[in-house]
């Protein structure tokens, strides 16, 4: 057989600049050994000293990779278009011959690490570098900040700072897995501390185990390069963003209440802040805090690390920020709705012409103008859980109505407690007596206090309200009635 | 050698960009006796798996066919590749030699995560012993090769 051998540029020089040789032969083997023999010099690039075809040489038959007709026994026929085709290769020598010399760089081990990270080219070593040299800060270490200072830190975010000053509560544990059962009682900064570092030694945590405050919030957030609210609360929420915006730093806001949540990223610079979105706090008690309307725990996940994604992309500069959209995550729904938000003209902070110009009494504006039902109580509308209990055991009637709601009472309740929750209240005012003596509890009293106003107006007489609600019951009386 | 600095350009500019892997492709242009002039850089795919890139690259044979056949439509030869060390000098390896072909020129561009350092360019000897360096002319060198 008579066939056509296709040589690469690299080897025509050989065959005296030829590109194709004609040979004679019934397999690839056998017209191969012709061509080294008629070409000596071509020998020692396609074959081994021992005779083998070298591993980066590719032999095709009119398109077909040898490999896969027998190889070297790949049979021919009159005319078929035999080619010598390179497959090239090469590379560094391993990366421990040679160190990274830069001093500006990753380590090895962070290489390896990160290499996940490493390979998208939208990530890759200059992005992974912005997150090394990343400052961030989480304001609070509870629900939201546990997902986002674990995946922060394993994403390789340099520095993370950590406001809260709480303790270890075991109601915490439901969400807030920073913590372990163990650390119940233990501040908050410990454990976070401690299982931050066991994920990831190589970042920094630094703590601020303090109450954040108009009068250390700007030393606190100043070295920050992004902050994080974290918080549960709305005199802290106005003041991480004040301050956000009097330092001109991004604020990645998170909010959590029951199956539902919200999440931004407030940046004055170039879009809305917080007070652009609600100008005022909400009136004391309208909004009940995780701890009175309960959360679903992995909410606090789902948000948090929506959070902690507008970080990394605020760090690395890339896709399409949160700035101007307020995401609204409904977890019983399961659907994702979106607001745009407009940055106000007329915004006291960072409108035209802003008004407020340094960090307030976040305490007295969230509570200007009213004061909450419990704290109007006179002595003699309030009885404490020890009271209640003498009286009980002087024989005294005193009947109890529990005003929480109908599944909280499921949970636990008073002997002899009879349940209407505060909301039916005004409609079935009539099942109850005006005349003897009444004591009024909720979970924790503020509820309750609601009540005792409402009855004391609609003319009832001897009506008390159990401080502290069930929950005192059960700390100073009972410990078998469990809290929640 | 002789490359343009756009081409140039480009290379440095792939190795900057698949960092920390190793980038890979052709020169594509024009050989008459010792002098080669390159007109064309083509990228290619590094077909090594994930984990090797870093250190390792590969040009499937189908690739080669292909760029061959567009090399010999516009009336060009393959003259040699190029590729990067991420974090390595741009001096051929043990591995380069190891699968280096005859002639070809292999041109080696050191990137670091800052980008692309010194780009140098390497023929294999004869006997395969080792490579030797071949000259690097840029002509009309511009500013944006800096």
């Amino acid at each position: 057989m008579t066939v056509k051998i296709l040589l690469p540029t690299a080897l025509r020089h050989y065959v005296g600049g030829e590109d194709t040789v004609a040979l004679t032969g019934q397999s690839v083997g056998e017209v191969l050994s012709g061509l080294v023999e008629r070409h000596p010099a071509l020998r020692p690039h396609l074959f081994t000293s021992d005779g083998q075809l070298r591993n980066f040489v590719n032999v095709f038959v009119n398109d077909q990779d040898t490999r896969h007709l027998g190889r070297q026994a790949a049979p021919l026929a009159e005319g078929d278009v035999v080619s010598i085709v390179p497959a090239v290769a090469g590379g560094a020598s391993p990366a421990v011959a040679h160190p990274p010399t830069a001093s500006v760089g990753l380590s090895n081990q962070e290489i390896e690490r990160y290499s996940r990270h490493l390979i998208m080219p939208e990530v890759a070593v200059a992005g992974q570098l912005k997150l090394k040299q990343a400052k961030v800060l989480l304001i609070g270490a509870g629900g939201l900040g546990s997902p986002l200072a674990l995946y922060l830190a394993a994403a390789g975010v340099g520095r993370l700072g950590l406001v809260d000053f709480d303790r270890v509560d075991v109601t915490n544990l439901q969400r807030q897995v920073l913590h372990r059962t163990a650390d119940v009682g233990r501040p908050k900064l410990a454990s976070a501390k401690e299982a931050i570092l066991g994920l990831n030694p190589l970042v920094q945590v630094d703590t601020y185990e303090t109450a954040l405050g108009s009068e250390n919030a700007l030393d606190i957030l100043a070295p920050y390069d992004v902050v994080v609210d974290g918080t549960d609360n709305f005199p802290t929420r106005y003041l991480v963003n004040d301050a956000c915006v009097l330092l001109k730093k991004p604020n990645v806001y998170g909010s959590i209440f029951r199956f539902e949540g919200q999440a931004s990223v407030f940046d004055a610079g170039r879009g809305p802040c917080y007070r652009c979105l609600y100008p005022e706090p909400p009136p004391p008690g309208l909004v009940p805090s995780c701890a009175e309307g309960g959360v679903l725990g992995i909410l606090p996940g789902v948000v948090g690390l929506i959070q902690a994604t507008e970080t990394v992309k605020l760090i690395l500069g890339r896709g399409e920020s949160l700035v101007g959209r307020l995401l609204l995550f409904d977890a019983l729904a399961m659907r994702f709705r979106e607001l745009k938000l407009r940055k106000d003209p007329d915004c006291p902070l960072c409108g035209a012409e802003p008004s407020i110009t340094r960090l307030i009494d976040y305490q007295q504006f969230c509570g200007a103008g009213t004061v909450s039902a419990e704290a109007t109580l006179s002595p003699e509308e309030r009885i404490s859980a020890r009271e209640l209990k003498q009286a009980w055991d002087r024989g005294e009637p005193v009947d109890l109505l529990d005003v929480r709601e109908a599944h909280e009472f499921e949970i636990s309740r008073l002997p002899g407690a009879r349940l209407i929750p505060l909301g039916e209240l005004p409609r079935r005012v009539a099942e109850l007596d005006r005349d003897s003596p009444l004591v009024i509890h909720c979970k924790v009293g503020a509820r309750s206090a609601q009540a005792v106003k409402f009855l004391r107006e609609a003319g009832f007489k001897n009506v008390r309200n159990l401080t502290g609600g069930i929950r005192a019951w059960s700390e100073q009386v009972d410990p078998s009635v469990p809290r929640y | 050698m002789v490359i343009d600095p756009e081409a140039l350009q480009q290379i440095r500019q792939h190795g900057a960009e698949i960092f920390p892997h190793e980038c890979c492709g052709f020169l594509l242009g024009e050989a008459a006796a010792e002098r080669k002039e390159v007109r064309l850089v083509l990228r290619a795919e590094n077909a090594r798996e994930q984990e090797a890139r870093s250190n390792r690259f590969l040009i499937t044979p189908q690739v080669f066919l292909a760029v061959e056949r567009t090399a010999r439509d516009r009336a060009l030869s393959v003259l040699g590749f190029y590729h990067s060390h991420p974090n390595a000098p741009a001096r051929p390896s043990a591995y380069d030699l190891e699968y280096a072909w005859p002639w070809y020129s292999y041109l080696v561009v050191s990137v670091g995560p800052e980008g692309a350092r010194e780009v140098t360019s390497w023929v294999m000897e004869d006997d395969r012993s080792g490579f030797g360096r071949e000259e690097i002319a840029v002509p009309l060198l511009k500013e944006t090769t800096r």
